[in-house]
């Protein structure tokens, strides 16, 4: 073979290629998620039993002291609720961090892979697709929690949209580039224990950071470096209608720089998954 | 299919999207502005907190351990009992600062105006005796007897009858406003700490501190029909202490403040059933209605701080931080 035949033939692709594209990934995310009852609904249970039982425990835990973005005093449950909406799109990313690596496994990442359309444009789909699924989980999870009178303002549900999409986008793209490193599906009990667990306890999902600081300053500075805080307050300030600015720089910067370097370790040229010397070079 | 599933899914976005304006917007429409004053009880001041911007305004010296507090009838002056001076004290509201002050016997702690404002009744805790003040000629027309620790103080709504709680000998006094004296003695549970009547005058409500009861007294038969108690998981009862009670006009809602509980009762006034509690500041006091009833704010003593309750849907919106040790309120259209 000759290097000309390999190289591919480069032209653009109309908006509505990418369109397709687009749509074919998010559907698949889709139609797996909704075929999946069960994931759907043990999505549900992980935070609903940390808001029923744990919050139920330490109710009193909190102490009195009124932080922003709160303007009065609140129950335990009431705090932890946007530390959970996070928790689940923690999971939702690197759960689907887990399907990528079945899809490599299972071959069926080839089927994505061979589309002409450029790599990085793929990975952003699929990123995309998780993300959305993780919306459903969270509006869900909302409508549960505010049965048990744990109510934002009513606009409150609308603002922290943009802050879901953004965290969502950089818990998937963390995802993502995690699983560019794991070769076996056996592997992600490791994910469970080296990231999931300690990103979701070090941060300020289950206490506010002055807490922390009071008990361990240490712990308070590997909270506060933590990605998932800011995620964590990003949302609590969107659901009350307001901004964190720090929470939002933060977030921001980090889905850029997960998703950079997802797109290089899945480029096959240097990334991680390259398996040895690519054929037909020589 | 698609198409058809595109524009549901505009319309439903649009719909959202006006939804949450048309919501921003109503939250956005300013309430008539209404003032409170709010007493306290150790830094010796009276806090003014604007009802449109849930600020303090201004903070007015008074004299010492302010406490039972209430405006005029026309709005112009606010009467501030302050125990440690024995007197009570008036706040002209233009000029905001103490420009008189009333004769009361020792300790004055709650005191009841009558209808037309012109009669101050003051409930002197350390005299045993409720002091009768005449408003307009700053003169005291006469004292009454009563138990030991006069506290709660209530006039029927057609001011016939005046209620008095004394704390130690766990009473609610009935007496007669026209010829001053006591015409009947009701039995509460211990330490019975503020009184509240009915519009329709077919209920009068008074707190028990220690007892951790409301007790409900048909006002015509003098005697207790009901005793409402509350229950608030996690917490021990002693913790329950019920001491101001605020009533709807229409008399169907009734809010309790249950001091330590750090928490505000919400009781069906008609049944007499505890609907919700509602976390509030630590050692809760009294509270006060804005004149429109759209909201209820609550002194919380040892946090230093006021609550701000939207009565509507029953929640706690805000909290202000005021003085040390706020202890009584009232709120006015300045």
């Amino acid at each position: 073979m000759t290097s000309a035949a390999m190289t591919p033939i480069q032209r653009g692709f109309s908006l509505a290629e990418y369109l397709t594209c687009l749509n074919g990934i998010v559907w698949r995310e889709a139609l797996r998620f909704l075929h999946q009852r069960e994931r759907f609904i043990s999505a549900l249970v992980r935070p609903l039993v940390w808001l029923f039982i744990f919050a139920a425990g330490f109710r009193q835990v909190l102490g009195l002291s009124i932080i922003p973005p709160y303007e009065t005093y609140i129950l335990y449950e009431v705090y932890i609720a946007p530390g959970l909406m996070a928790m689940i799109q923690l999971f939702n990313g690197m759960q689907s961090s887990l399907s990528m690596v079945y899809d490599r496994e299972m071959g069926n990442m080839r089927t994505l892979l061979v589309s002409p359309l450029p790599r990085w444009f793929l990975l952003s789909c699929k990123l995309l697709a998780g993300t959305a699924v993780s919306l459903l989980q969270v509006y869900a999870f909302l409508l549960i929690a505010w049965f048990w009178d744990i109510a934002a303002p009513p606009t409150g549900y609308l603002t922290v949209l943009p802050a879901l999409v953004l965290s969502g986008l950089m818990l998937g793209a963390l995802g993502m580039l995690i699983s560019s490193g794991i070769k076996q599906l056996e592997n992600f009990a490791g994910v469970m224990n080296f990231v999931i667990f300690p990103m979701f306890f070090a941060s300020s999902a289950l206490y506010p950071l002055w807490r922390i600081l009071e008990s361990s300053p240490m712990l308070y500075y590997v909270c506060l470096f933590n990605p998932f805080t800011h995620a964590v307050e990003l949302i609590r300030f969107a659901l009350y209608g307001q901004m964190n600015w720090i929470a939002l720089a933060v977030v921001g910067g980090c889905t850029i720089a997960f998703m950079i370097g997802a797109i290089l370790a899945y480029d096959p040229s240097r990334g991680l998954i390259r398996r040895g010397p690519a054929g037909g070079e020589t | 299919m698609q198409v058809e599933l595109k524009e549901d899914g505009l319309r439903i976005w649009r719909y959202c999207l006006f939804s949450g304006m048309a919501v921003w917007l109503a939250a956005a429409t300013p309430a008539s502005a209404f003032i409170a004053y709010v007493s306290n009880e150790k830094s010796n001041t009276v806090s003014v907190i604007d009802t449109n911007s849930w600020t303090v305004t201004k903070t007015i010296k008074v004299g010492q351990r302010p406490r039972g507090i209430e405006f005029t009838r026309d709005g112009k002056f606010v009467f501030v009992a302050v125990g440690d001076d024995d007197s009570i004290q008036v706040i002209d509201v233009a000029k905001q600062e103490v420009v008189d002050s009333l004769p009361s016997g020792p300790d004055p702690e709650l005191f009841a105006l009558d209808a037309d404002g012109k009669i101050l009744y003051v409930a002197n805790e350390n005299d045993n005796t409720v002091t009768i003040i005449d408003v307009e000629k700053r003169a005291r027309l006469g004292e009454i007897q009563v138990g030991v620790e006069p506290e709660g103080m209530a006039i029927s709504p057609d001011g016939k009858i005046l209620i008095n709680t004394s704390e130690t000998t766990n009473m609610a006094h009935f007496i007669d406003t026209t010829t001053r004296e006591i015409v009947a003695n009701v039995l509460v549970d211990a330490r019975p700490r503020y009184a509240e009547f009915k519009r329709d005058n077919s209920e009068v409500w008074v707190s028990s501190e220690i007892g951790g009861t409301v007790s409900v007294i048909d006002p015509a038969k003098r005697e207790v029909t009901k005793k409402i108690s509350f229950e608030i998981p996690g917490l021990r009862s002693e913790a329950i202490q019920p001491v101001g009670i605020g009533m709807t006009k229409d008399g169907k809602t009734a809010f309790v403040a249950l001091g330590p509980a750090n928490r505000v009762a919400v009781v069906d006034a008609v049944s007499h059933k505890v609907t919700k509690y509602l976390l509030v500041g630590q050692r809760v006091w009294h509270m006060a209605f804005t004149p429109d009833e759209k909201y209820l704010l609550t002194t919380n003593g040892v946090s230093n701080d006021v609550s701000v309750i939207d009565v509507a849907a029953q929640k706690v919106i805000k909290t202000i931080q005021v003085g040390e040790l706020p202890w009584g309120m009232t709120i006015a259209q300045p």
